[in-house]
Order: structure tokens, then sequence, then C-alpha cells
């Protein structure tokens, strides 16, 4: 019987494992040093909000792993040996593989900053981040100013979670606009204007130099570009992520900035394959990043993958680019391709809506001449994926897609809509004469 | 802003120090024109227990419950066992001690409660629902921006099973023993809603009267907590509004008012099998006997559990009832809210769940079969079992101890529904139409669930929700109550209650939306 073998229990590899188990009757052997049982990473910030327990953010019970036959190491991988198909763990067990899967996801990216490596600073990614995080920052009398440096999804993340316990936080952003290398100028200055009502002290345009480093070998403060200096006992490094792939360096598995696959997700050793975070596509798929560190992704890989290893070879062809996040109170969604102004190309055009007073606002991208929709930004509103889905399949314009707007809505019952002041607004920035179609179940269930 | 929490926590706690209190003081005077006028009204023939009575307790002061319960408790079962003896049946009495207790102590106490009863109820509920507020209304400012308010709820001792659980656990476990088993002891807390009772009804206040009306107040007062916490959601809102609504007017007033116009006492939204004795031949009696009224409760109370409930539940789901208008869902909205996230999520407890459920509910209708069999045919007994037996059984075992003392008094430990989802077998019929014959579903969008089990964590009907939403389903759960939360603690905007048409309801799916996989269309033909 075949042996698999999957370095990682993150999303990718967990995926491929449940998926595998569907259809076949291999021997599968989820190794991961991290945590026994597979958890959401994405959640690791409610457990220390308060929201959940850590059992909570696990989405399978502990029986589940014996019931589906999925053995489970916890053990660290050191090496991999692909001639004699063994893997080496840290501790000296040896494990044998037929089919290695490298699901090993993300680590932190440090650039080289001075005193990095002090106590009391930490990326945010494993469990292992969460736990220390808990010994540095358990309140607001412990740490006492915490900086937060990378102005993306995990670093605000991290403010809001130090926020929770009340910690005062100075957050450091590369760039003069929150997240503006992904969201266009609208967007990103409503969350920009979101962070100061949390009482965040936000520095843009600022840079992290060094950290300092007390007698004990402790960070007590950090010096910015703008030379200030930053008291604090938390120094958070939140400047993206790079794949967690070190311990590959002599296996003769070709690396780039990840694991490189193809298509089919296969390395250049037969019978290994890379998933999720670590993966690096030879040729980027359409406008997507040759390295997508993102849950869905990752869980895509993982669907496509298990097709392949089951016997029916298949390639990653993921559909249409969509995710979300939520930046404090805001949840935002995205469908489709929105780029920002800095990577945007001549024809894409955006049409801007905000509310007046709410935090609540949108983007619809469009092709400038034949009016084609894009892609929708929206933040404060929620919106059906399948009808984008189907709307970016059918190469819907953007008229379409406003007319039939309120059908995509997915707000709860009774919420205010929006649909009208939208329509109003880009009627009369564009000159059109759109009108906003009732909502039809025959439409949105596609019955017609 | 903190100050004025505290002082309020302490006032709130000082109005339930008094109101704990009166369980045990207070004095007693049973006069004997009161004595004479209850034997009258009762028609108590038991001359051994006049003669007890009128020896051990009449004219005699007592101080406290503890006092007088014992005395009266021992003439009654002296008696019964005398007449017993004798097979002197009609002069046994069949009032249950610990009522006759309560009916004799009612017009007998005396001193500053019952002469100050408004000034008392100041000291009681007033300085409760007054701390309560002061308590909760802060919060408007203190929790910030509008939106999710979950921070901290597992490091908090009150809401994460710590002793402060236990303490409220102690308290409400006690107070409905009191209410079911010893209500006696409730009659210093009847004196203070007699003002408000006679203005409704008419009569003095019993200790219901005292159960319905804490139940408004404390509902109320846990709305205005669940406003200020989710009053960015309308859903919310609205929905908080309606059970409130229909607390107060359907369940309270309009059934007090209705005594007072000399009709039968009913709560029109309160639909069989959850109101188990709607067929109980004293209230078919007294139905019959009240003229076009009671014949309209009796035609309406058979409607609403065989059309109106079904059919709504067909067009909205289960949840129009159970977390729109139910007394006992209204309660775990509100009160029940802060314990949400106990429910277990296991599979175990979802085959308990179904197991328990549909037995009480087999248990609901078989009782009811016996009920009506014996009441046309006017036999005490079924196949040799006595009806009545098995009526006291179920009021017991399931109107009492399982819808009371466990349903609410296992909040802070097991969750808020823990009667609804285990026991209610109103609930397991209206969870039959919702699986199988509803246009409600709780619909997953797409791809987009990260699995974070916030939707898990605070469904308090114990759903796996996240089980489902990651894997593109929609959530057709026959327990489902539609209280909203999952949707509303949801960060990434995958689910939304909705109704919807039947086609595509339930929709299995192997590979998400997003992942073209080719296969998609193979596997997910809905």
């Amino acid at each position: 019987m075949q042996h698999i073998v999957i370095i990682g229990n993150g999303i990718a590899g967990v995926t491929t494992a449940r998926h595998i188990r569907k259809k076949t009757d291999y021997r599968i052997t989820l190794i991961s040093p991290e945590n026994d049982y597979f958890f959401s990473r994405t959640a690791l910030m409610y457990v220390y909000m308060g929201h959940m327990k850590f059992e909570h953010i696990q989405p399978y019970e502990n029986w589940f792993w014996k019931k589906n036959r999925i053995e489970l190491v916890n053990g660290y991988v050191t090496k991999v040996d692909p001639p004699n198909k063994k893997l080496l763990l840290k501790d000296g067990r040896i494990i044998a593989y037929d089919s290695l899967v490298i699901a090993t996801g993300s680590k932190s990216n440090k650039f080289g900053w001075p005193g990095q490596d002090l106590q009391g600073v930490q990326g945010l990614y494993s469990k292992q981040d969460l736990d220390l995080l808990e010994v540095t920052a358990p309140d607001k009398e412990v740490c006492k100013r915490a900086v937060v440096v990378g102005g993306g999804l995990i670093g605000i993340e991290l403010v809001e979670m130090l926020r929770s316990r009340k910690i005062p936080v100075t957050f450091l952003v590369r760039e003069k606009s929150f997240w503006n290398g992904v969201l266009p100028q609208g967007e990103s200055q409503m969350i920009n204007e979101h962070i100061l009502e949390h009482h965040i002290d936000l520095r843009l345009a600022t840079n992290l130099k060094e950290i300092l480093s007390d007698e004990n070998g402790r960070a007590k403060a950090v010096l910015t570009d703008k030379g200030e200096t930053i008291a604090c006992n938390l120094v958070g490094l939140t400047a993206g992520v790079s794949p967690n792939i070190d311990f590959l360096k002599d296996s003769g598995i070709e690396l780039g900035k990840g694991v490189k696959v193809n298509r089919f997700l296969e390395t250049n050793i037969e019978n290994i394959y890379a998933i999720g975070d670590c993966a690096e596509q030879h040729q980027a798929i359409g406008n997507r990043k040759p390295v997508e560190a993102v849950w869905y992704t990752g869980r895509m890989m993982g669907e496509a993958l298990a097709q392949t290893i089951c016997g029916k070879k298949t390639a990653y062809d993921p559909g249409h680019w969509f995710n979300s996040a939520k930046f404090f109170d805001i949840e935002y969604q995205t469908y489709g391709w929105v780029f920002s102004e800095a990577d945007k190309q001549e024809f894409e055009h955006h049409f801007h809506w905000r509310h007046p007073n709410e935090n609540i606002c949108l983007t619809l991208a469009f092709h400038s001449k034949s009016k084609q929709f894009l892609g929708i930004n929206t933040f404060g509103i929620r919106m059906r994926h399948e009808l984008f889905d189907r709307w970016l399949n059918e190469e819907r314009n953007i008229g379409y897609v406003l007319e039939h707007l309120k059908d995509a809505n997915f707000d709860p019952e009774f919420y205010r809509h929006h649909e009208e002041d939208i329509i109003r607004q880009y009627n009369s920035e564009f000159g059109a004469n759109i009108k906003a179609r009732k909502k039809s179940w025959q439409r949105i269930f596609n019955n017609a | 802003m903190k100050t004025i929490k505290n002082s309020g926590l302490l006032l709130f706690l000082a109005g339930l120090g008094i109101f704990i209190s009166l369980i045990f003081i207070g004095t007693f005077e049973l006069t004997q024109a009161s004595f004479d006028q209850i034997v009258q009204e009762k028609g108590i023939k038991s001359g051994i227990f006049l003669k007890e009575i009128e020896k051990n307790v009449v004219g005699r002061d007592f101080n406290g419950m503890l006092a007088l319960s014992p005395k009266i408790g021992e003439a009654l079962e002296h008696a019964n066992a005398q007449y017993r003896r004798k097979k002197e049946y009609d002069k046994v009495i069949y009032t249950k001690t610990h009522d006759m207790a309560e009916l004799l102590a009612k017009p007998a106490g005396n001193g500053f409660l019952v002469e100050h009863k408004g000034l008392m109820w100041f000291l009681t509920f007033g300085l409760g629902i007054l701390g309560a507020l002061l308590f909760i209304l802060p919060n408007v400012i203190l929790l910030g921006n509008k939106g999710i308010k979950n921070d901290g709820i597992y490091h908090q001792n009150a809401t994460n099973r710590g002793w402060m659980a236990w303490l409220v656990f102690i308290f409400l476990v006690a107070f409905y023993l009191i209410l079911y088993f010893r209500p006696e002891y409730s009659v210093n807390w009847t004196y203070l809603v007699d003002p408000i009772s006679e203005r409704l009804s008419g009569n003095p206040a019993g200790h219901w009267f005292v159960y319905g009306f804490m139940y408004c107040v404390v509902m109320t007062v846990m709305a205005i907590r669940m406003y200020i916490k989710y009053r960015h959601n309308l859903y919310q809102i609205v929905r908080t509004t309606s059970v409130l609504f229909f607390q107060i007017v359907f369940a309270f007033l309009i059934p007090e008012i209705m005594v007072r116009l000399q009709m039968p006492y009913y709560d029109f939204k309160n639909a069989f099998p959850l109101d188990y004795d709607f067929f109980f031949q004293w209230n078919l009696k007294e139905l019959l006997n009240s003229g076009g009224i009671g014949l309209f409760i009796l035609f309406w109370g058979i409607a609403l559990t065989l059309l109106i409930v079904p059919i709504m539940v067909y067009f909205f789901g289960k949840r129009w009832y159970c977390s729109w208008v139910c007394g006992c869902g209204g309660l775990a909205e509100t009160l029940g809210d802060p314990y949400r996230q106990h429910s277990s999520k296991s599979l175990f407890s979802w085959k308990v769940e179904r197991w328990l459920i549909h037995c009480v509910l087999l248990f609901a209708l078989v009782m009811t079969g016996m009920t009506l069999y014996s009441f046309f045919t006017e036999s005490s007994t079924v196949l040799g079992i006595k009806t009545s037996g098995i009526q006291n059984a179920y009021s017991l075992m399931i109107g009492a101890i399982f819808a009371g003392v466990i349903g609410t008094g296992f909040y802070p430990i097991f969750g808020n529904r823990v009667w609804c989802r285990f026991g209610c077998p109103l609930a397991a019929y209206l969870g039959f139409v919702q699986r199988f014959k509803s246009r409600f579903r709780i619909t997953t969008n797409g791809g987009q669930c990260i699995s974070c089990g916030n939707c898990s964590t605070y469904c308090e009907q114990g759903i796996d929700v996240r089980a489902y939403a990651q894997k593109g389903e929609n959530i057709i759960r026959s327990s489902c109550v539609g209280c909203g939360i999952c949707a509303a603690v949801c960060p990434r905007g995958v689910l939304k209650l909705e109704n919807g048409p039947l086609k595509g309801r339930i929709n299995p799916t192997e590979i998400l939306l997003g992942n073209d996989v080719n296969l998609m269309e193979l596997v997910n033909t809905k």
C-alpha cells in the first residue's frame, strides 16, 4: 500500500490528506512539530482576544484523525532524502514515504534589522508565536507599549489583538497609506481612519531602523528612520512571510523563493509535491503571484493535488481570485482583480463609492473601453461569492453588475441597503442611466 | 465609567441579597377569619386538619417560613394518613403540602414587608433593575466602535465557567427548586408584586405571577444589553424586540387581563406540545365551560400546532417561533446570551440531543394520546396504566426539572439552550419541518470560510456550523433556531440566514467554489 507522507498539518496538508482518504485507502501520515492537531491559523488572533479557546480553533474533534486513519506525527523534519525516499526527524526517527507532500507553510520575514533576535521581538504566524505573545504581552501592566512593524494583514491583526487587552500600540507602516500596495487609495484611506478610531499610534511612511536592547538582552525601544526612539516591551515583526523551506536546502529539490512546482504541483523530483504557502509556481498563474500565501489557495492546491495522488492527474487551476479579511470592525471581501493605483494597468478604471458616515465603501474595477467588469472590493458590505464568480465567468460589463447588485448583497436580513446610492453616484459620475433591478432568487440560484 | 459600573453592580447585589433574604425572614400570623375563608373556598372537609391547624397555627406568631411550613405539612400529612387508614377518601386533601403551606401563609404575612410593599419592591426589584442598568448602560461608551464585542469572553470568570458562573448556577437552580417544589418560601416575594397583580388581574399575586413578572423584568434588562452589544446588527435588534414584545404582551399581560375579564388564563403563543397540559382534562373542561372564548382558544390552540406553526416554519424556518416569539427562547436570547458559547459542539452531544429530544416528543405525544383517550372514554386508565400517573411524571420530569431547573439553571455551565436543544418537544416537531420542508437555510458563501470557529463557538444550539461552512455547504439543521449570531460573528461574511427556494437548498460539495479543477460540475451537480 502506498504511503503518502505530508510535512505540515496546516490547511493545505490537511485538505490533501482528507481528500486522499475520501478516494483511497493509502496510508497517510501528517508530520508537524507545531501542534498535534490541525488548527485554523487565521483564528489564532481570536484565542489571544478571548473570543475562543485554542480547542475551538481546531476544526475537527480529536477522534477524527484515528477514525479516518490519518496518522499524526509530532516531529520536526530536518532532512529529506529523495534517493532513499526517507525523512529524518530531529529526534532521530526516520520515516519512509512513497509520495511526499511538502506543505510547510511560511515563516515571518526578518530583514536583517539590528536587534531583530532580541527577546521581546517576534512575528505572528505559529502557535508558538501566540504562546510567546502571552508571555511578553499578557496585559498592559507587563507590556506598557508595543510597536508593530509592517502594514499588512498580519500587522493589523496583531495590533487589534494587543488593543483588545488595552495595550498601547505604535504601528509603523512603510507605505504612505495602509496597505496601499494592494488597496486603491479610497479604501486605504478609510482603513487609515479606522485605525485611528481604535486609538492606535499610526506612523505612516515610517521604517524601523533598529531595535534597542536593555542590559538583559530584551528589546526596550525601537529607533525609526525618522530618528525617533519609541520605548516598548514588545516588537511585532509583521512585514510579510516567506516560504518555510530551509530544511530542504541540500535535498536536491529545486528551490527558488519557495519549492519550485509546475501546474501539477510537482517538484523536479518524482513523487515529491509542494503545496500551500511554501510552493512557488515556475510561471505565475494569471495575475496571481508565483508564491500565494493565502488560506484559500492552500486549500485549493490541496484539493487539486489529492486528485493527482489518487491517480487522476489534475492541474492546480484556481478560478477567479477572491479573498477576505477583517480590519478591526470592517469586513473586507474581494472578487476578481482590483489593483491599487501603483499596480493597475492603464485600462483598469475604478468606480469608488463610500458611505457618507459609516465605515462602508466599495470599489469596482472595469475595463475603460469594453466596460467589462474586472473585480470588486467591498468594505462593510458582504457579497455573494457565487454570483461574482458567475459574472466574471460570463464576462459581464459594469452596467450589468450594478444593475444586479441587489442579487449579490449578502448582508444579514434587515440591514440597510446601499445599491440605490451606489448606482446614483455611478450614473452621475459616468453619465449612465442604470437602474437597480429587484433581487431575484431565480437569478441568484440560476434556475431561470 | 468604571465607577458607575461598579456602583451598579453593588446596587444589584444589594437588591439580590434582600430578595434572597426574603426566603427566610418575615412574620406570619394566620387569623381564624382568613383560615375559615380558605377552608370554605377550597371545600376542605378534613376535620383533623382543621383541628390541628386551629390548635397549632391559627393565632400564633411565626418567625420565618422555616417555622411555619413544617406545622402545616405535619397537620396535612397526619390528617390524610388517618383518613386513608379509615378509607374516608372524601376527607383526604389532595392539595400538596407545600401548596397548602403557600395558601395558608399568603394571608398570614404581616409586619414591615406587608405594610410597605412599594418600598420593598424598590429595595429588591428596583435596586436590581437600577443596578443592572447602571452596570450595562456604560457599555455604550466602553465597548467603543460598533462591531462584534467578544473580547475577553474566555478570560472572564463569569463567562468562562469560573466561580461566578457557578454562583449564578446555584442561584438559578435554587430559585427554580423553590418555584416548583417549595412555593411557600416564595410567599414574601409575592407581596412585592401584589400591587401590580391586583392592578392587572384583580387578584393578589401567587408565585407564578412573581415568576412571570421577574421573567419580563430580566428579559427587558438583558434585552437592553443585547441592543448595546449588537447595535450594528439590525437583525438582532429586530429579533430581540420581537421576542420581548411577545413575552411581555402575550405571555404576561394578556393572560392576566383575561383573568380580570373572567376568561381562562391563556398564552396565545404557547403552542402544544410545549404547552403540554393544553389537552389535560382540567384545561379542556375549563375551556369548554368558558363559552365562546373557550371554544376559540381550543380551536386556536389546535390550529396553532397543526397549521400555523408548520406553515410558518415552511416559510421562515423555526426561528420565527424559537427565537422571535417563544418565551423560553426569549430568556435564552437575553439572559442567556452571555453563556451561549458553552453549548457542546461534539458529535457525541449531537447524538444525545437527537435521542433525548425525540424521546421527549414521543413522551409528550403518548401522554397526550392517553389523556385524550381518558377524556373521551372517561376512563382513568389506558391499558391498565393510570393516565394521571403519566401526566404527573411528565409534569415533574419534563415540565419542572428539565424545562425549568436544568433548562435555565444550567445556563452558565452548559449554555443557554439546554432545554430548547435537548428537551423541547415543540422544537423537535418544528425541527422535522425545518429539516425536510422549509425555505430556511443558512447559506454558506462559496469558498470564503477560513475555519476560524467563531460560528460554531457561539452557536447556542451546539451546531458545528463550521463543519458545513468550511465545506461550502449550506447549514440545514433541524435544531437551528435562527438566532443569527453565527452570521454576526463570522469575520469573513460567510454566513447568511435566508428564506429561498427549496431547490438547491441542501448542497453537498466536494470541491469548494473558486477552484476550477474541472470536477466541480461533475461532483457538485445539485
